[in-house]
């Protein structure tokens, strides 16, 4: 089967790529639509660097094949934030040492945004059960639950402020 | 003016955030935002991707390679194989220990996973494709991966390559598979002091082959421009000066034609030290297809083919007097450097530092000797994470002094006390030849043991065992204890070298006529946030704040050459290197200061950010007047602009060492355990970034973790790697990862101008020992002297079966 | 890890998806989630010619609790399972299972349909579905089908669906009692070293019924007759479990691999199921 058009509809803008079926959504994104946040780690699903949300769930975008993205919805950390400043999460992260070599961070920040949708008020516990699909070699992710933490804490103020 | 109150002493030193700020890092809006720019998110016009073709045995006769079908395959632009290589004296490559390797397979392959044929093709989908196609056939030959069976009179003859009997880089070679033997120490006055000792303990401990595992794994962007004759190579490289070297040694193109570039790195833990295969052969075949030609591995290229760690098997005999006071240690190591000797060590340590073995104990006298050997395995050997082999030695003798204590039936705890080398013996000169430069482990131990409430730990630990023998709890308690001495900033250039090249380093500043500044230095972060602390060091020095300090590494056309970041090196050296170069610029802008206060030079004092007049504080110039004057003032014998370089040799080795427990409750029946506790106690000398340095802890912790209860590159008998990918090579996520607590003393390196150690890796030479040891010391009521990692749950389940626990 | 090429398809319909496996025999493979087959694909050790996507197969995506009964769409991610809040009132086991499956990227692709589907002994749901009972709905081109969750393993990879067959449905009573799925894994995202689910029904002070299967304890997932056996008509105290224990470990046969030797599996698995034997009856 040689090369399809797709279309994917990612950080709200539409758009259509040309891929063969088996090529790999993270290399889609960041070879054909030069979003190079999300990055490639172990391959078998196991460290979620790759990770990006797509149709409202977090998923390894080493382990979905172009094809299957066809009409997805997806977002990827550049879809965080916007130019004129960082997203709470991404400021937590940064307030809280988060993060080290930073190659974790995109995967880690966009799972733990759904996370936080899902589950607005954490446990740590839980916190640590939701991120234990990515992997970070440098942080010891201490400091990576604290940054979490803290970010639902602000969005949850932030919330009640605005009621 | 306006008439607001001056900002205080006090005020302006804050607004500098310098030396013991924990200042947020200036690298994270870029990381964060998953702006980051990694080797693999390289694009080059017209850029070819590389793939190997690698052996499927661990040892094994070539053949024939067939590359018709391959090249057949439309979108495949070359397949390059030994031959190709041949003419240009490229298919072997030396290493960085002496040796030399095979860049591509050279008439056989020697483990499994080795560098057969390269690919390259217009896309990875067509060089994947086209990896299938190649058709090699290879005569299997029997297979060794057990060092000592490496050893034997009749073990097949690995490399063919060397001439038997003829000596290696290190000295005799005393058997085809045997690579050196290096000694340090005094062998015979140590084995006289053991033999007459009124109490010895022996253990034989393995410290297991392990893989520094970055989440980012190696690759390279090679880019030749054939018009002009300049190579760019964009890769993953923890020395990326050096790098530039060897490729200009290895290509014959001529250094200043050659431009080397460490983007941001996704960790290196010292995987990515080494020169490998995929580099060399993007860059010739950057050179053959006259375009620019990437190669990235994939992780279990990566996993089984780059930079090993450990695989040492130290037998060990430690004695003492009988009321614990230790007289002498002898260390042998059996190390395991796989199919070709590419240790990353300085050139004169092929075991690296691992006669730093006597630890933090004053032991009078003491030999070490180390025998590499060559198995069917991958090569390298590099520093994880650690100072050259600083990890096995710590381990070695934190796990010689346990089994000492229990042969004393003496508490560890105070074992170690008797024996540590006091705070009025600094510097210290250790029986195997090094130069502790500062110490206090007496105060860092009585702190550690009081904040754990040791004594308490103890009376709950034997009340539990009481408990287990009443058959009212499976469950026992670990004390693992770790007082470990580190040795790293490597190092003086008179013993230290890679390559040849001296292991200084260097910092370059310029001063902004507007009173900011960019310092460039040798080294290059991969994640310890160099940008963030190397000006703090800079603004404490020059009074300009680090807000307005840019740091730019790993561009070797920019940056001053220097060794690269690895050895926890970057702060001893590098560090040193940017306060030196600081205070060159200081001396400057002091006679500046001087010149425009219309004083002596020797009339001005440096004050935080300013030079004031000594006795006259209100006059004075600040450091960012001084720079706009440096720019657009003639002053009389001093030379336009503000500017300074140091390149560093530093006079010693720093000694950083940390006081370490671990509380572990271990499920006799499964295997599984539990940390209920970690303190981790740090002394790094001055402390420069404490949030960075806790960081730094919490991440060595979760490797030392890793190691401890799991991690290991384990081979079958035929040479196939068990642990290729990870599922099966552990790496812990946050479930698994316990909550830590740090703590710390300040003992400034004396001979470093701003008295920081380095810090990175000690807690994964201290945490090893520490989480080792707590499995152990769960089963020393039932008698267990030695258990070798990793400590996964069937090695535990094993150790309580091997007891009678489960009868 | 690159897979080599295919044919992808997304049929609407199980009738699309039908008519494919038949037109492309054993040249084709349905893909639910992804994570078992994807990774051998990447590795190259699953050749693959046509790949049948279901994700738009909507009839395979309902969880139904009704009559005393439920029933699973196979294309219910491990993610629905968690998340509903009928099937945790229903049968809790299964969010209790699903919940030590993967980790929360995997479970969200992840389906109950793919993972009892293709006969990987690793996989948690199979043993939970001998434990339960279950029945799977096979669809083939002749119509459907009903296999016992207990008749349809026959060795690794090896199962009672014929290769153009799609396993659409999964069906099961509503258990009474107590329940448990203990499991012990080297770390979140491995397989089981051992696990055991365990439901089991009390009256007054005895156990009335009772139902022991384990999984990754055997090249197929194990339901132990006769430890169920064993605990009907006892109190499950320490003498009873001790039995069921030992009549379970007897129908078990782990083979050695990076987690440990046969005799430490063994060991462990006699541990586990003890464990959730116990748990289950403390839930009776």
């Amino acid at each position: 089967m040689g090369k399809q058009i797709y279309k994917m509809t990612v950080n709200g803008q539409v758009k259509e790529v040309m891929a063969e079926p088996r090529e790999l959504l993270i290399y889609v994104l960041r070879e054909k639509l030069d979003l190079t946040g999300p990055h490639v780690g172990c391959e078998t699903s196991h460290c979620g660097a790759c990770t990006v949300e797509m149709n409202g769930m977090s998923v390894k975008s080493c382990t979905v094949f172009a094809a299957q993205a066809d009409g997805a919805e997806i977002t990827t950390i550049e879809g965080l934030g916007d130019p004129d400043g960082l997203h709470v999460l991404q400021e937590a992260f940064k307030e809280h040492h988060g993060l080290q070599c930073g190659y974790c961070t995109p995967g880690m920040i966009t799972r733990a945004h759904r996370l936080l949708q899902e589950n607005p008020n954490p446990t740590e516990v839980e916190v640590r059960m939701g991120i234990a699909g990515n992997l970070c070699r440098c942080t010891g992710y201490q400091n990576i639950v604290k940054s979490i933490l803290a970010a639902a804490a602000q969005i949850n103020a932030a919330k009640e402020a605005a009621e | 003016m306006n008439d607001l109150t001056p900002p205080t002493r006090e005020e302006r030193s804050a607004k500098l955030k310098g030396l013991g700020t924990s200042r947020k890092r200036v690298e994270d809006a870029r990381f964060t935002q998953g702006k980051g720019n990694y080797v693999d998110d390289i694009k080059l016009p017209g850029m070819l991707h590389g793939d190997f073709v690698r052996s499927p045995y661990g040892h094994a006769r070539i053949k024939s390679v067939n590359i018709d079908a391959a090249m057949a395959l439309p979108g495949v632009i070359a397949v390059l194989q030994a031959k190709d290589l041949e003419p240009l004296s490229l298919h072997w490559m030396p290493t960085l220990a002496g040796d030399k390797q095979m860049v591509l397979a050279d008439g056989k392959v020697l483990f499994q996973g080795q560098e057969v044929a390269f690919v390259v093709a217009e896309d990875r989908y067509i060089a994947a494709d086209a990896v299938e196609l190649v058709e090699v056939e290879y005569e299997e030959l029997p297979v060794v991966v057990d060092p000592f069976k490496a050893l034997a009179p009749d073990a097949p003859v690995l490399r063919e390559d060397l001439e038997a009997g003829a000596d290696g880089a290190h000295g005799p070679r005393r058997h085809h598979n045997h690579i050196f033997l290096w000694e340090e120490g005094d062998k015979a006055a140590t084995e006289q002091v053991i033999d007459s000792a009124e109490v010895v303990a022996e253990e034989m401990i393995c410290y297991q082959r392990v893989h520094p595992c970055p989440l980012e794994t190696c690759g390279s962007v090679a880019s030749m421009d054939k018009v002009n004759g300049k190579l760019t190579l964009y890769g993953t490289f923890q020395a990326p000066h050096v790098v530039r070297t060897v490729a200009s040694l290895l290509s014959g193109i001529e250094e200043h034609n050659i431009r080397v570039v460490s983007p941001d790195i996704g960790g290196g833990f010292g995987n990515k030290v080494g020169v490998y295969p995929g580099y060399v052969c993007s860059i010739v075949a950057s050179i053959v297809t006259g375009r620019p030609v990437k190669f990235i591995e994939d992780r279990m290229d990566n996993l089984m083919t780059t930079a090993f760690a450990r695989d040492y098997w130290m037998k060990g005999r430690i004695s003492a007097t009988k009321d614990g006071k230790i007289t002498a240690l002898h260390a042998h190591v059996t190390a395991d450097h796989g199919a070709f000797d590419a240790c990353a060590d300085p050139t004169k340590f092929p075991a690296g530092f691992f006669h730093i073995c006597t630890g933090s104990y004053d032991i009078p006298v003491a030999y070490c000797g180390v025998d590499g050997v060559y198995t069917n395995k991958a090569p390298g050997g590099v520093a994880y994470r650690c100072s050259f082999r600083v990890t096995e030695a710590a381990y070695f003798i934190e796990r010689m002094i346990e089994v000492l204590a229990m042969e004393l039936n003496m508490d560890a705890a105070e074992l170690r006390r008797i024996n540590f080398i006091k705070k009025d013996q600094f510097p210290y000169h250790s029986a195997l030849g090094w130069e502790y430069d500062s110490g206090d482990y007496h105060t860092a131990w009585d702190k550690a043991l009081e904040a754990v409430d040791y004594a308490g730990l103890r009376k709950e630990q034997a009340a539990r065992v009481e408990a287990f023998k009443r058959g009212e709890t499976r469950k026992l308690l670990g004390i693992g204890l770790c007082h470990f001495t580190e040795i790293v900033g490597a190092g003086p250039v008179k013993n230290c070298d890679i390559l040849g090249m001296g292991m200084f380093d260097s910092c370059e500043i310029r001063i902004h006529p507007t009173g900011s500044a960019i310092a460039r230095l040798g080294t290059i972060s991969q994640g310890q946030g160099h940008a963030t602390t190397f000006a703090q060091i800079l603004a404490t020095e020059i009074g300009i704040p680090a807000d307005s300090i840019t740091i730019e590494e790993g561009d070797t056309d920019t940056a001053p050459y220097g060794l690269g970041t690895y050895g926890s090196r970057s702060t001893p050296v590098a560090g040193a290197a940017t306060a030196m170069a600081g205070r060159k610029i200081r001396a400057k802008a002091q006679m500046i200061a001087a010149y425009l206060l219309e004083v002596h030079d020797d009339d001005v004092e440096f004050d935080v950010d300013r030079f004031v007049v000594k006795g006259a504080p209100e006059r004075f110039k600040t450091m960012a007047e001084i720079a706009y004057a440096s720019y657009n003032q003639a002053i009389p014998g001093v030379e336009p602009g503000l500017e300074a370089v140091s390149y560093y040799d530093p006079p010693n080795m720093t000694y950083p060492f940390g006081a370490y427990v671990c509380v572990m409750e271990i499920d006799v029946d499964t295997g599984t355990h539990e940390v209920r506790q970690f303190y981790a106690l740090d002394d790094c000398g001055t402390r420069i970034n404490p949030m960075v340095i806790e960081g730094q802890v919490h991440g060595g912790l979760t490797e030392a973790l890793a190691i401890a209860m799991g991690q290991e590159i384990a081979y079958d008998e035929m040479g196939n790697v068990k642990t290729g990918t990870l599922m099966d090579f552990f790496l812990p996520t946050a479930v698994e990862t316990p909550h830590y607590t740090t703590d710390f003393t300040e003992t400034p390196s004396p001979h470093h101008p701003i008295g920081a150690k380095g810090v990175g890796e000690s807690p994964n030479v201290g945490g090893v020992p520490a989480f080792s040891n707590a499995v152990h010391d769960a089963f020393r009521a039932f008698g267990l002297r030695q258990s070798n990692m990793p400590h996964d749950h069937w090695r535990i389940w094993k150790i309580a079966n091997d007891l009678g626990l489960h009868d | 890890m690159i897979p080599a090429a295919f044919e992808y398809h997304r049929p609407s319909d199980v009738a699309g998806a039908l008519s494919l496996l038949s037109t492309h025999g054993d040249d084709a493979r349905v893909l639910a989630g992804g994570h078992s087959l994807i990774p051998m694909m990447k590795l190259r050790m699953a050749s693959v010619e046509h790949l049948v996507d279901l994700q738009d197969v909507a009839e395979l995506k309902g969880i139904s609790v009704a009559d005393g009964h439920v029933t699973l769409g196979a294309m219910v991610t491990q993610h629905s399972l968690i998340e509903s809040a009928e099937l945790a009132e229903a049968a809790p086991i299964v969010r209790e299972a699903a919940l030590q499956i993967a980790d929360p990227q995997v479970r969200y692709m992840g389906t109950v349909g793919g993972n009892v589907a293709n006969g990987d002994p690793g996989n948690d749901m199979p043993g939970l579905m001998q434990c339960l009972d279950a029945r799977f709905t096979l669809q083939g081109p002749n119509g459907s089908r009903e296999v016992a969750a207990r008749a349809y393993y026959e060795a690794a990879y090896f199962t009672a669906r014929a290769d153009d067959e799609i396993l659409t449905q999964i069906s099961f009573a509503v258990p009474v009692g107590g329940y448990a799925y203990e499991k012990q894994k080297r770390k979140v995202g491995d397989y089981a070293t051992a696990a055991c689910g365990v439901v089991l029904a009390k009256e007054g002070a005895l156990c009335t019924s009772a139902s022991v299967a384990m999984t990754n304890l055997a090249d197929v997932p194990v339901w132990s007759e006769a430890a169920g056996a064993a605990l009907v008509g006892t109190d499950c105290g320490p003498e009873a479990v001790k039995t069921a224990v030992a009549a379970a470990v007897a129908d078990i046969d782990p083979a050695e691999d990076n987690r440990g030797p046969v005799a430490f599996k063994r060991h462990v698995a006699g541990i586990i199921i003890g464990r959730a034997i116990s748990r289950a009856w403390s839930r009776a």
